[in-house]
C-alpha cells in the first residue's frame, strides 16, 4: 500500500477532490495546514506595524491506496492542483506497512 | 419641548370648554383641571424621558460587553481571549455592586467640590422621584442607573493597556479601588452638584457632555501609566502578537458605534433636541474619523484596513463624546477628521518612538482622543446648540466655546483635561504600587507564556473538541 501526501494551495482543494472522485479514489483525509517551502510569506499591516506572515496557508490531503493506483492518483492531483506559480505544494509518498477497519478489524488492502 | 408648547397652547382653550357649558361660577373646578392637565403634561413627558433615557443606559451596557469584550477580545492572541473577554466582564458585576454600596453616592452625593458625600449610601434617598439637581423629568433610579454603565465602561476600557499579562486577582481589586479613587471624584467634579469643575457653577466650568475627561481622559492616561508600570509582555516587540480574529474586532467595534449613541446621545438625560443633536455629531465624528484614519494609513502603508477603519471608528467616537452635545454638525465632521488624524500618529509613530507596550492602544485612542476632544470642545461649543450658560439681555445664548467669542472656554477646559490627567497619573501609580505589594500584578513568566484563559480561568476560548 502507498501513503500519498500532498500539500496543495486551499483554493485547489475542490477541483483536486472532484478529479479524484473522477478516478475513483474513495478514501480521503483533508488537514488545513500552514507552512513555506521555498515560497516567501507576505506583510500584513495591522495598527501601523507590518508582521512578515511566512507560514502560510495550506490543504494537505492524505490518500492511501493499493500500489497500483499510485501513478494515476499522482497524476490527478498534478493535472488539478498545478496553477504553475510558486507556491502550487508538494507531493510526498511513502509506504504503509498495514491499514486496519477499526469497525470490523479488517486488514490490508480491504481496509482501504 | 414642542409638544409641551403645543399643548400649552391649548390649555386654556381645552381649559375653558367645561367652564362654557356650566355656569361661569365654578372656578376652583377649572383650576382642578388646570392641575389634571399640568400633571398629565408632566407625566407624558416624563415618559417619553425616562424611555429614550434607560434605553441609554442598555446601549452604554452594551458598549462594554459585548462591544468592548469582543472589540479588545478579538485584538488578544488566541489563548487570551476569555481573560481579555472577563477583564470588562468582570468589570459589569463588580462596578454594579460597587456603584449601589458607595459609587453612586462618591460621584453624585453632596460632599465638597472633589468628591460626593455619603448621604446616598446604599442607595438611601435615590428613589423614582426625579432629582432636580441632575435629570428633573426623570426618576432618580433611571439617572443611577444610566451613570453606573459609563462607571463600568471607564475601567474596562484601561484593560486594553495591560492585556495579556496580569493577573484576575490583581486586575479586579486594581480597577474596583481605581474606581472609587480615580472615577468618582472626577465625575462629581465635572457632573456632581457643588463640583469645582461643574458647568453649572464651578470654579473653572468645564463642558463634558457624555464623558470625554471624565472617561477617556481618565482610562486613556491611566492605560498609559499602566502600560509604562507593568512593563511589556515577554517577547514585545520582536515577537509577532497579531490580532488572532479580526472579525470577533470587527462586531464588537460596531457594537460600539452602536451603543455610543445611548452614550451621547443619551446624556441629554431627555429625548428632546438636544439627543438629536448629541446623536446625530455621534455618528459625522465616527464616520469622519474612520474616513481620516483609513486614508492616512492608505497613504503610508498602501493599503486600507479593516483595524483602521474601526480605530478611527473609535477614535472619533471617543473625541467627540465631550462635545456630542455642545456642538454643530459640520463641527462634529472637523473633530472627528482631526481625531483620525491625531490618534493614528500617537499609536503608529509616538508609541513606537518611546517604545511602551499599549497592547490595545487604549491610550492611543481613548485618552488622546479625550484631551484632543477636551480642547476641540472648548473650540467649537456653540449657544445655539446648547444655551448653557444661560441667555443675555436681549434673549440670546451666551457663547460658550471659542467660536462664539467666549476664548476663556478653551483655558477651563484645559484645566478640566490636566486635572483628569493629574488625578489619572497619581491615582492609577499609588493603586499600581499598593496592589504589586500586595497581591502582584504580573503573572509569571510561564503563566504569561500559557495564557490567561488556561491559567486564570481554567478554560480555553477554542477547545479541540467536536
Amino acid at each position: 500500500m502507498t501513503k500519498i501526501e500532498a500539500i496543495i494551495q486551499p483554493l485547489k482543494l475542490d477541483a483536486v477532490k472532484t478529479a479524484l472522485i473522477e478516478a475513483g479514489i474513495e478514501g480521503i483525509t483533508i488537514l488545513e495546514a500552514r507552512g513555506h517551502g521555498r515560497q516567501k510569506g507576505h506583510t500584513e499591516f495591522y495598527r501601523g506595524r507590518e508582521y512578515t506572515i511566512d507560514l502560510l496557508p495550506k490543504v494537505k490531503l492524505e490518500i492511501v491506496i493499493p500500489d497500483d493506483l499510485r501513478e494515476r492518483v499522482v497524476q490527478t492531483i498534478l493535472g488539478a492542483a498545478r496553477t504553475g506559480h510558486i507556491g502550487d505544494g508538494k507531493i510526498f509518498i511513502s509506504r504503509v506497512d498495514d491499514a486496519i477497519r477499526i469497525r470490523n478489524d479488517e486488514r490490508g488492502e480491504a481496509a482501504l | 419641548m414642542r409638544r409641551r408648547t403645543i399643548l400649552l397652547l391649548f390649555l386654556p382653550a381645552i381649559a375653558a370648554l367645561p367652564a362654557l357649558a356650566q355656569s361661569p361660577a365654578s372656578a376652583p373646578a377649572t383650576q382642578a383641571q388646570i392641575a389634571a392637565l399640568q400633571q398629565a403634561v408632566r407625566h407624558a413627558q416624563l415618559a417619553g424621558d425616562n424611555a429614550w433615557v434607560l434605553i441609554s443606559a442598555a446601549l452604554v451596557l452594551l458598549m462594554t460587553g459585548p462591544g468592548l469584550t469582543l472589540f479588545y477580545g478579538g485584538l488578544v492572541r488566541r489563548k487570551n481571549i476569555l481573560g481579555t473577554m472577563m477583564q470588562s466582564f468582570a468589570m459589569m458585576g463588580l462596578i454594579t455592586i460597587l456603584w449601589a454600596v458607595v459609587g453612586y453616592s462618591l460621584a453624585f452625593g453632596h460632599g465638597n467640590s472633589f468628591i460626593g458625600g455619603f448621604q446616598h449610601l446604599f442607595l438611601r434617598g435615590v428613589g423614582l422621584k426625579p432629582n432636580p439637581h441632575y435629570a428633573p423629568t426623570i426618576p432618580a433610579q433611571t439617572f443611577m442607573v444610566y451613570q453606573l454603565m459609563f462607571a463600568i465602561i471607564t475601567p474596562a476600557l484601561i484593560t486594553g493597556a495591560f492585556a495579556e499579562r496580569v493577573k484576575f486577582s490583581a486586575m479586579a481589586v486594581f480597577l474596583c479601588l481605581w474606581s472609587l479613587v480615580v472615577y468618582c471624584p472626577m465625575a462629581h467634579m465635572i457632573w456632581g452638584a457643588g463640583g469645582i469643575l461643574n458647568v453649572a457653577g464651578g470654579r473653572w466650568p468645564c463642558l463634558d457632555f457624555a464623558g470625554g475627561t471624565v472617561v477617556h481622559v481618565t482610562s486613556g492616561v491611566s492605560a498609559l501609566v499602566c502600560a509604562l508600570y507593568l512593563g511589556k509582555r515577554i517577547g514585545y516587540p520582536h515577537d509577532e502578537m497579531m490580532p488572532h480574529s479580526m472579525v470577533l474586532s470587527f462586531i464588537g467595534a460596531c457594537l460600539l458605534w452602536v451603543g455610543w449613541f445611548g452614550f451621547n446621545a443619551g446624556s441629554a438625560l431627555s429625548a428632546g433636541p438636544l439627543a438629536t443633536s448629541a446623536f446625530i455629531n455621534t455618528q459625522f465624528a465616527a464616520a469622519a474619523a474612520a474616513f481620516t484614519w483609513t486614508m492616512a494609513e492608505w497613504l503610508i502603508n498602501g493599503k486600507p484596513t479593516a483595524l483602521g477603519a474601526i480605530s478611527g471608528a473609535v477614535a472619533g467616537l471617543a473625541t467627540i463624546t465631550q462635545a456630542a452635545g455642545f456642538v454643530q454638525p459640520m463641527s462634529a465632521l472637523l473633530i472627528g477628521a482631526i481625531a483620525g488624524l491625531v490618534c493614528p500618529f500617537m499609536v503608529f509613530k509616538v508609541k513606537k518612538f518611546f517604545g511602551y507596550d499599549d497592547s490595545l492602544d487604549a491610550f492611543g485612542v481613548h485618552g488622546v482622543g479625550g484631551t484632543i476632544g477636551a480642547l476641540l470642545t472648548g473650540l467649537f461649543a456653540s449657544g445655539a446648540i446648547n444655551a448653557v450658560f444661560g441667555k443675555n439681555a436681549a434673549g440670546l445664548p451666551r457663547p460658550t466655546g471659542a467660536i462664539g467669542g467666549n476664548w476663556h472656554q478653551v483655558l477651563n477646559q484645559a484645566i478640566a483635561m490636566g486635572i483628569g490627567w493629574a488625578l489619572a497619573i497619581v491615582g492609577t501609580l499609588v493603586l499600581l504600587f499598593a496592589v504589586d505589594k500586595t497581591i502582584g500584578l504580573r503573572l509569571s513568566p510561564a503563566d504569561e507564556a500559557a495564557g490567561l484563559d488556561l491559567t486564570q480561568h481554567g478554560e480555553e476560548g477554542y477547545e479541540f473538541v467536536p
